[in-house]
């Protein structure tokens, strides 16, 4: 395990490597000038370049993706030119919200999905199967950021129920005057995740199920919660690997669903640094993001190699 | 096997259940006296005094927390603005030598951390955003205050309640120019460890508005009564003005219908009739915003012939396009609204005339067997954009009555401002012949001289066509010196009079400043400004 543990982490070197040059040339290739966000519109020529000097930006892109990567290296992201805010603590602060948001809709997505997909799996081709699947058949078709839309129109607008946006004016706790604010964009944001894991669940518990060793271990005598447990330990890696894709998805993805309810995270933040092309901000989201799904399919290959060792080989 | 199934079901019912109890008597409840704002912005405003986020971020913070020592009179609805004393009490220009500026400042006014208010103070907000080496030189505010004050040459502190600046020429809109500049506290920023990171948590103007507890980026920021505000008339009545960066235009209508704001800024047209009939009010006022297309007038551009601009802007039917924009949008008469004191009286009258445009085409030599063809560059969204696509669609086929046939270049808004910026020669325009742009109009600078005077061509200015006509200079030269206030007013006609006459641009529409309010908010009076006062609303 430990081998492969050290072959899976040093392959991950030159992945975050790739990711930060693609991250950084991808962005200076876009048209745009980050000094946009900071100056009025009708900046004095002069004045350009004394704010474009003090930013670094009259540097070759060589040297300012080196002078990057060094302070990256040692955790510092630079300051973001729109908000002059140190870029590491803006992604950290995004980062716990994003986090949050992904986390419930991860949690709500797996659950929802995984019992949808199994009962399903289960009872192949009754009204439980053709009901479920139809869920999991619209949780995966249906444009999040509608979804999102209606239910604020639903929930907030017409009921007055919950919040429409934000994050609300308390901080975080685990008292409801905060988490009504997590619950719509939580649940929409949960749609599409559990429509795969719904799915995907079904088509493994159908798989598992029509193989002998479980007619095998019902003829033995064995109970039938027992030989559920036998079929969850062979659908539960694909299943986590397939969570832990969909994971890293809603953590750099939520980029619609943010903007939508105005959730603080990381895609709001994202998008504002999109449009006010915030250089360092967007550099080090994208690079912090790109990260985090690396690790996320790192940790799930770990987690699929300790729960079946046959992956190891 | 069966239970299990309804197990999994229960599940399911239960997660229902948990969001159903969201349910009645959980939406926030507002406190009497707190006014609660959806800006436009996606983030708090730049709190240490100069403030960014163009003209929201100076109606929301910089007038609120801070003072200029020049301010606009933002106390009535149904005349334009004027400049009115801040923290100057008087200003006044040395007859001999028209470079020299006196002003005399208000006595007895005091920054919100208790700090006094002088010359000195001015000197050091001045240092703050021109003088590189001084230790409170900030170049985020230096970014957005440095090119409003550019006749300014140098400054001094004559007395403790005196100050002198000079400017680098004569120069009679310096007022305009000063009315930008916001001041914070000296002493704050020695309090803060003099760093302007720890200030921007740390306000302290002297404006009605305080912030005494910081905000939260990207989230919220409360502000609240300066209840010691030297001007006892613009005492806020409220308890608290919270301000809500809220970007997504449906997100902020969610967020008013909601009850989570009490107020938002620009509501999406297609939105305003469902707010209507949910008891909201859509408040609108002319003020100076400019929607139009800069033409390009180097050589090759068709613009260079006064009939084609002109025919141009008689193809236009401003009022179905106002009813596309379901009544936000006042159809331009010329460069300035109809009701500005700068309007004058031009010979030219923008109207809808088919047959006058065809005419005028045909005089210049174009008809159905030769079409003007030409590239016009716009944005799909941006600040003070309206709706730039369903717009532009419209002039374009607009003029495609009258054998204008235009392609777009089509590019996001802060790539058109650079590409604004850059000037029509510039690669990056792709031979556009002109370029949909809308902008801030309210002092002769901006509303004027940057966009045509011969020097300020690309890169000394945003003269983005390279337009250049002595007269307009010689007009340009007499607004600079013509320091009677009235006078100068006069000689503004005469600009947009020619502005007009010679239909130096293809005049659209002038944006109305809406945002929909509750029912509950009292007593707001929207200015005919970008900027507005909050002191007088209170919450029913």
């Amino acid at each position: 395990m430990m081998a492969y543990a050290a072959k899976r982490i040093l392959q991950v070197v030159p992945v975050a490597v790739g990711v930060s040059v693609v991250c950084f040339m991808l962005i200076h290739l876009a048209p745009g000038d980050p000094l946009a966000a900071i100056l009025p519109s009708d900046a004095s020529a002069d004045l350009q370049a004394q704010m474009r000097a003090l930013y670094g930006l009259d540097r070759p892109l060589p040297v300012q993706y080196g002078l990057w990567l060094i302070r990256a290296l040692h955790g510092d992201l630079g300051q973001s030119i729109a908000t002059g805010r140190p870029v590491t603590g803006e992604i950290a602060g995004a980062a716990v919200n994003t986090f949050i948001l992904a986390g419930v809709a991860t949690v709500l997505g797996f659950t929802v999905g995984a019992t949808l997909g199994f009962l399903a799996g289960l009872a192949r081709g009754t009204w439980v199967d053709r009901i479920t699947s139809g869920i999991a058949m619209l949780g995966v078709s249906v444009p999040h950021y509608w979804l999102g839309l209606v239910l604020v129109i639903v929930f907030s607008v017409e009921l007055n129920w919950l919040p429409a946006t934000g994050a609300g004016p308390g901080g975080r706790s685990l008292d409801w005057s905060y988490l009504r604010f997590l619950v719509l964009p939580a649940v929409t944001l949960s749609v599409i995740p559990m429509g795969i894991i719904a799915r995907t669940v079904r088509s493994l518990v159908a798989d598992v199920t029509a193989q002998d060793f479980v007619s095998a271990l019902g003829a033995k005598g064995m109970l039938r919660r027992q030989v559920l447990r036998h079929v969850v330990r062979n659908v539960a890696p694909t299943a986590l690997s397939v969570m832990g894709l969909q994971l890293g998805y809603l953590l750099g993805g939520s980029i619609l669903i943010e903007t939508v309810f105005s959730w603080p995270g990381t895609g709001f933040l994202l998008n504002t640094a999109i449009f006010t092309r915030d250089l360092p901000l967007l550099q080090g989201t994208i690079l912090v993001l790109a990260m985090i799904f690396v690790l996320i399919n790192l940790g799930v290959d770990l987690l699929q190699g300790a729960i079946d060792p046959r992956i190891q080989r | 096997m069966f239970d299990k199934k309804l197990k999994g079901l229960a599940i399911a019912s239960a997660l229902g259940a948990v969001l159903a109890l969201g349910g009645g008597g959980l939406s926030v409840a507002r406190a009497q006296g707190v006014l609660r704002i959806g800006m436009t912005a996606s983030d708090i405003p730049l709190t240490t005094g100069q403030s960014d986020n163009g003209g929201e971020g100076q109606r929301f913070i910089g007038f609120t927390l801070y003072d200029a020592l020049i301010e606009w009179d933002l106390s009535h609805a149904d005349r334009p603005s004027v400049l009115v004393p801040g923290l100057a009490t008087s200003w006044s220009v040395d007859a001999a030598d028209k470079t020299k500026w006196t002003f005399h400042l208000r006595e007895g006014v005091k920054f919100h951390d208790g700090s006094a208010f002088d010359a000195s103070a001015v000197v050091w907000n001045l240092d703050k955003l021109l003088k590189t080496d001084a230790p409170q030189f900030d170049p985020r505010q230096a970014a957005q205050g440095r090119s409003r004050i550019p006749a300014v040459a140098s400054y001094r502190a004559v007395d403790p309640m005196t100050l002198e600046i000079t400017t680098k020429a004569p120069d009679a809109t310096l007022p305009y120019q000063i009315a930008w500049i916001t001041l914070s506290s000296p002493a704050n920023w020695v309090a803060q460890g003099k760093s302007w990171d720890a200030v921007a948590q740390h306000p302290s103007g002297t404006g009605p508005w305080k912030m005494e507890h910081g905000f939260v980026p990207r989230q919220r920021a409360e502000l609240t009564p300066n209840k010691n505000y030297w001007d006892p008339k613009r005492v806020p009545h409220l308890d608290e003005m919270v301000l809500v960066p809220l970007p997504e235009p449906n997100a902020r209508v969610a967020a008013l219908r909601s009850g989570e704001v009490d107020w938002i800024e620009a509501p999406a047209p297609d939105a305003v009739p469902s707010l209507k009939a949910a008891g909201f009010s859509i408040v609108t006022n002319s003020y100076p915003h400019n929607w139009t297309w800069h033409f390009s007038r180097l050589p090759d551009s068709p613009w260079n012939d006064v009939r084609v601009r002109k025919a141009a802007n008689l193809a236009v039917d401003r009022g179905a396009l106002k009813d596309l924009l379901g009544g936000l949008m006042i159809p331009a008469e010329g460069f300035f609204p109809p009701n500005s004191q700068w309007f004058g009286h031009p010979t030219f009258k923008i109207t809808f005339d088919l047959d006058a445009a065809k005419a005028l085409m045909k005089q210049a030599g174009y008809g159905p067997d030769k079409r003007i063809k030409t590239k016009v560059i716009i944005s799909p969204s941006g600040s003070g954009q309206m709706l730039p696509l369903s717009m532009n669609e419209f002039l374009q086929q607009s003029l495609a009555e009258i054998g204008i046939d235009v392609e777009f270049e089509i590019a996001d808004w802060n790539t058109v401002t650079n590409l604004w910026r850059a000037g029509a020669k510039d690669p990056g325009a792709k031979g556009a012949t002109a370029i949909n742009y809308s902008y801030f109009i309210q002092d002769p600078f901006t509303g004027f001289i940057r966009h045509l005077q011969c020097n300020l061509t690309p890169p000394a200015g945003t003269n983005w066509g390279y337009y250049c006509d002595k007269d307009m200079d010689a007009l340009f030269d007499q607004v600079r010196n013509t320091f009677d206030q009235a006078e100068q007013d006069k000689v503004l006609q005469k600009v947009h009079e020619k502005y007009v006459d010679d239909a130096l641009f293809l005049m659209v529409a002038h944006d109305v400043n809406a945002r929909a309010i509750d029912k509950k908010v009292k007593n707001f009076v929207q200015a005919q400004n970008w900027f507005q006062d909050f002191s007088p609303i209170v919450m029913e």
